[in-house]
This record gives C-alpha cells, sequence and structure tokens, in this order.
C-alpha cells in the first residue's frame, strides 16, 4: 500500500564520496546512455555507474568505448537519437576528447559531463586541479564548479534541467575536484526518485535535429566561407550559440530555485555571497576550497577583521553582472585559483573578474592566489594568509604579483 | 569537532576503514568528512587517511595536520613516517601493536593509549595481517567516539559478503574485546 506522502518525511542518508554522488545524481536523472573511459581520478564514477546498472538500478546502456573520442562521438549520436546521455573525464582524457568536444556545443546537444578536475601534464602527475577544466573554459560548454559532496550529487541533476532547456540547449560540464572531492566522503541526503521525476518533468531531450527516419535532415551541413549565404549563417550560429550561453544564466537560477522547492536542497545558482554584509574587501574562490575558506572568514570576523567571500558556482556563462554587484564597492579583492592563466601569469578566475570589474568601470585594487595545483592542500592556514595579504592591499591599494600558496609549503 | 587521522600500510585498508568509520559516524548522528591520502599506494607502503566528525555540518573538504586521535593499523608504519606529528595535546593513540605500552616511546602529546594485538588476532581471523576491522573496534574501546551497533552496521553494508563479512564481525568484536587503555600520567613538573 502506498504510504502518503508527508511534509516532515526524512530523507534517506548515505555516506559516499563524490564520484559516488554524482552516479547516484546520473541514476537519479534517469539516464538512457552512458560511454566511458576510466582515468584517474574519475574511474570510480564510471565503476559505480556501471554497478548500478548491472543491479538494474540504473536502465541505461552503457558503451565501453575504446577511448575518449569514442565516447564523446558515440554519445552525439545517442544524442541525436534522442537519449539523455553522460559521461566523465578528466585531465588527459578530456585533452584526448577534445575534437568531439569541440564540436558539441556548436551541434547544440544537451547533455552532462563531470570533469573530475584534475591538473594537465606536465609536470607528471595524476592529482586535482582546475588546469583541465579551465583549459577548455572558451569552447562553449556550460561550467559548473561544485564546493561539497552533496552539491555534486544535486548539481548533475539540475544541469539536465539547464542543458535541456529550449532556450539554452548546450552542454554541461559539472566539474568536481579531483581528490578532495571525487574521493572525500561525506553524509548525503538522497532525493527521492519521484521528486526528481517530477522536477525534471517530462522528457524532451532532443526536438530540434535528429535521427529519424520519418523526417530527415541533415545535420551540420557546411557552411560559412567568404562567399554565398556561408557567411550570414555561420553569424547566425555564433549567435545564437552565445544567446544560448547568456540565456543559461537566468535558467541556472529558475532551475536552483526550482530545486529547492522541490527537493529542500538550496545552492546558490551562479555566485554564493558569504558574510559579505559589512565586509570592506573580499575573498573570491571556486570548488571545494571554499569550505576551508569560509572557516577561515569565520575565524578573521570573530577578530572583527571586515573579510567576506564570493563563491563562483557558475563560470561559463560568467555571471559578470553578479559578480560586480556583489564586489563593486570593496576596497579589495583577492581571488584564489586552482590552476593557472599561462597568458596572464595569473588565475583564470582572477583574469575574469577583474575583467568584469574593469567592464563596469570599478576600481577594486586585486590579487591573484594560485594554490592546490596538483592535488596540494588549501587550507585554512592558507586562507588567513590571504585574509591577511588583502587586508594589507585594502590599505595600501597596491597590487603585488601573483602569490603561489604552497610555494613553501 | 573531533579529527582523526589513519596510519597504515597500503594493502591493509586504511582507506576503506575511513569510509567505513565514516559511515557509523553519521549513523550515530554526525556529520562527517573523510578523505583519504592520495598517490599510487603500493601494497606495503606508509600511507593515511583522514576523518573528522562533528554534530553540525562540516565545510573543510582537507587533509588533517592536528589531530584528536592517531589510529595506526601497523606495528611498524612509525618507524618510517612521524606518526605523531601535529597531534593535539592529551592526544589519542589507538596502536596495532603486541608490544606492552612500557615497551613504546611515545611523545609527550600522547594522553591516552589504546593498545591491540590486531595482527595475531588478524591471523587467527583471516589468516592475513589485515588489521582494519579490528582497529574499529579498538578505535571504540579506546575513545567511546563511537557506537559498536553503528560500526556493525557500517560493515555489514560494505562490500563483504558470507565468511568475509563474518570474519569481519568477529573481527570488530575482537577488536573492541582485546583492546587496554592507558591514560598516561604526566607529572606537571616533566
Amino acid at each position: 500500500m502506498a504510504e502518503t506522502a508527508v511534509a516532515t518525511k526524512r530523507p534517506k542518508v548515505i555516506v559516499c564520496d563524490g564520484n559516488e554522488a554524482a552516479a547516484w545524481g546520473v541514476s537519479l536523472a534517469n539516464v538512457d546512455m552512458v560511454a566511458v573511459y576510466p582515468i584517474t581520478p574519475q574511474s570510480s564514477l564510471v565503476e559505480y555507474l556501471a554497478k548500478f546498472v548491472a543491479d538494474g538500478r540504473l536502465d541505461a546502456e552503457i558503451v565501453d568505448a575504446e577511448g575518449e573520442h569514442s565516447v564523446l562521438s558515440v554519445l552525439q549520436g545517442g544524442a541525436l537519437a534522442g537519449a539523455r546521455t553522460y559521461t566523465a573525464t578528466c585531465g588527459p582524457g578530456l585533452a584526448f576528447m577534445f575534437e568531439p568536444y569541440l564540436r558539441q556545443p556548436g551541434l547544440r546537444l544537451p547533455m552532462v559531463m563531470s570533469i573530475v578536475t584534475r591538473d594537465t601534464l606536465t609536470p607528471q602527475s595524476v592529482w586535482g586541479g582546475h588546469q583541465d577544466a579551465m583549459s577548455v573554459r572558451e569552447v562553449g560548454w556550460i561550467q559548473i564548479y561544485c564546493e561539497t559532496v552533496q552539491e555534486v550529487l544535486d548539481t548533475v541533476i539540475m544541469a539536465y534541467r539547464v542543458a535541456e532547456h529550449h532556450d539554452v540547449m548546450l552542454p554541461v560540464n559539472v566539474c568536481h575536484d579531483g581528490n578532495y572531492l571525487s574521493y572525500g566522503a561525506a553524509r548525503v541526503e538522497l532525493p527521492e526518485q519521484a521528486d526528481v521525476n517530477v522536477f525534471l518533468g517530462e522528457r524532451n531531450v532532443n526536438w530540434h535535429a535528429a535521427l529519424d527516419p520519418s523526417r530527415p535532415m541533415g545535420v551540420d551541413p557546411l557552411t560559412g566561407g567568404a562567399g554565398g549565404p556561408g557567411p550570414k549563417m555561420f553569424v547566425k550560429y555564433r549567435k545564437g550559440h552565445c544567446r544560448g550561453m547568456q540565456n543559461a544564466l537566468k535558467v541556472i537560477e529558475e532551475v536552483h530555485e526550482d530545486w529547492a522547492r522541490l527537493i529542500g536542497h538550496r545552492f546558490a545558482p551562479l555566485i554564493e555571497s558569504y558574510a559579505m554584509e559589512g565586509a570592506k574587501f573580499a575573498l573570491v574562490t571556486i570548488g571545494s576550497m571554499t569550505g576551508a575558506a569560509k572557516d577561515a572568514i569565520d575565524e578573521a570576523r570573530a577578530r572583527g577583521v571586515p573579510v567576506g567571500l564570493v563563491k563562483i558556482k557558475t563560470y561559463r556563462p560568467f555571471p559578470a553582472q553578479a559578480v560586480v554587484q556583489a564586489l563593486g564597492s570593496m576596497q579589495a579583492v583577492g581571488v584564489v585559483d586552482r590552476s593557472v592563466s599561462f597568458g596572464w601569469d595569473c588565475g583564470p578566475v582572477f583574469q575574469d573578474v577583474t575583467a568584469a570589474l574593469g567592464r563596469a568601470a570599478a576600481r577594486v585594487p586585486a590579487m591573484s592566489f594560485i594554490g592546490g595545483l596538483a592535488g596540494a592542500d588549501l587550507t585554512t592556514d592558507h586562507f588567513a594568509r590571504v585574509i591577511a595579504r588583502v587586508a594589507q592591499l585594502a590599505q595600501e591599494k597596491t597590487p603585488g604579483a601573483t602569490v603561489w600558496l604552497n610555494e613553501t609549503d | 569537532m573531533y579529527e582523526v587521522r589513519i596510519h597504515g600500510r597500503g594493502g591493509q585498508g586504511a582507506v576503506m576503514m575511513g569510509g567505513m568509520l565514516a559511515a557509523a559516524v553519521v549513523q550515530d548522528g554526525n556529520y562527517v568528512v573523510a578523505v583519504p591520502s592520495f598517490g599510487f599506494e603500493r601494497r606495503g607502503a606508509p600511507v593515511a587517511s583522514f576523518l573528522r566528525f562533528d554534530d553540525k555540518e562540516i565545510r573543510q573538504m582537507t587533509n588533517i595536520y592536528r589531530p584528536d586521535c592517531l589510529i595506526c593499523i601497523d606495528p611498524t608504519v612509525a618507524k618510517s613516517v612521524n606518526i605523531f606529528d601535529g597531534l593535539k595535546v592529551g592526544g589519542v593513540l589507538v596502536q596495532a601493536t603486541a608490544k606492552p605500552l612500557a615497551a613504546l616511546t611515545l611523545p609527550e602529546t600522547v594522553g591516552t593509549v589504546g593498545l591491540c594485538d590486531a595482527v595475531s588476532l588478524a591471523q587467527k581471523i583471516f589468516k592475513r595481517s589485515i588489521t582494519n576491522t579490528l582497529m574499529l573496534g579498538a578505535f571504540a574501546r579506546t575513545t567511546g567516539k563511537v557506537s559498536m551497533e553503528a560500526l556493525r552496521a557500517a560493515i555489514e553494508d560494505s562490500d563483504f559478503r558470507d565468511a568475509g563479512l563474518t570474519q569481519n564481525l568477529e573481527a570488530l568484536d575482537a577488536g573492541f574485546r582485546e583492546t587496554t587503555v592507558h591514560v598516561i600520567e604526566r607529572s606537571a613538573a616533566a
């Protein structure tokens, strides 16, 4: 006999790491097709998915492909046939996937792919860092970075609503930090399948382009060039892609609001402002480092230091307006990156934050801090150093060179 | 917040032990974060695993540098790494060893010691020196920070099956039963 749902129902609680959490998200999202090629630190994620399929928990086709290039190519075929698709990769795997990866957003094929972030070669390393995901930040995928294990699970599901939204129609990378989130375990509340079904609504994954014999069409025909309809067509596609990215900002907010209403878990959709009330200067963080940073902020606040924090969750499209609103009146800003922008000798998030502030003509002294590369830890002690340096910047207004936080660890 | 660092050698199940302990403390109503140390650990190489729990949500996803408690599931790993690094004053050591307390060299920071001859017990139960579930029992006995009911449930929910499950439940009980707990008196003048 079915029980009547009551408002006080207790959630099912499990303890799992970020890779298993992502697999739970995929399972709850009723994904039709998964293609896999294991790579550290993503391997256990696709192993969990294989187990879920073997156990009958997830009714999906699994393709064990011969490499990441095939993984994404196979999924593009699945998506064109109307399937909800998923994969996960990182580091060298993402590099090997790059050709179909470039093509995916231009095809306007919605899908969700986890990047279990890993620093790039070389120097040789197998550990976490954002360098892989940051290296593909301008390819036209939506990129969302998670802070906690719970957020990994919930965001994988939410990402399908974003990707498949008719105003967006773009693939989404849900990024979670290799090592600290991929293997870090925490208490997680599992959403009810029935609630997730209501949240995702009726499946309408593919309506614009389909491998369907009853309505034949050419997909991705040759366009561009310098004559005929080519230039106009090409611009139309590019502009449409940019418009989809900008539409995603609003859709991501709506989807997070719906998730909070239906599931009861509330996450900041674009940026999270923490202890920003009364703050005179601020830190900017991204990913799992944020937890330790918040603890360091609390400690500094308790000593009367007027510091706040802004966490970037949605990185592509960049939520420039929200960032300017949060940081535009600060006396100083310190941005902590887990990767490097080689072209600018700073962190990529720093580059984005200063670009947003600059375009809004907000003159805020800012400094770049880089840490947590290749598995290095970012602790409350590191963030205490960042806070002290940004406090000094607020006084002196003269930004120094990029600070490498693990240089003397 | 209570912070635990587990030391062992590759193949003894230190990381899996962290996972089971995490599940158990959550079953007891706590929040938890468990982070293993990472790398291409080989069988026999020193490994560590970190776990913190609290009655409120934990935000730090980091390694642990100032633990309240050390669980050392291997009798000899302390010769290879300084397991006592950063231990809080009055901290707890739960050690797998056949030696008596007097034969151990302990720093001033250690306040409580739980000793369990886990290798001998493991040889009897598993015919191999796998000490992780034994040392879960030893941790429960020494600190009282986790219930045996929750640890049993965590082991039952793990991937152990049939004889393996029975052996590990037996090991948990043996670890609890066969652990001696010593509070070290330190004179103020020392």
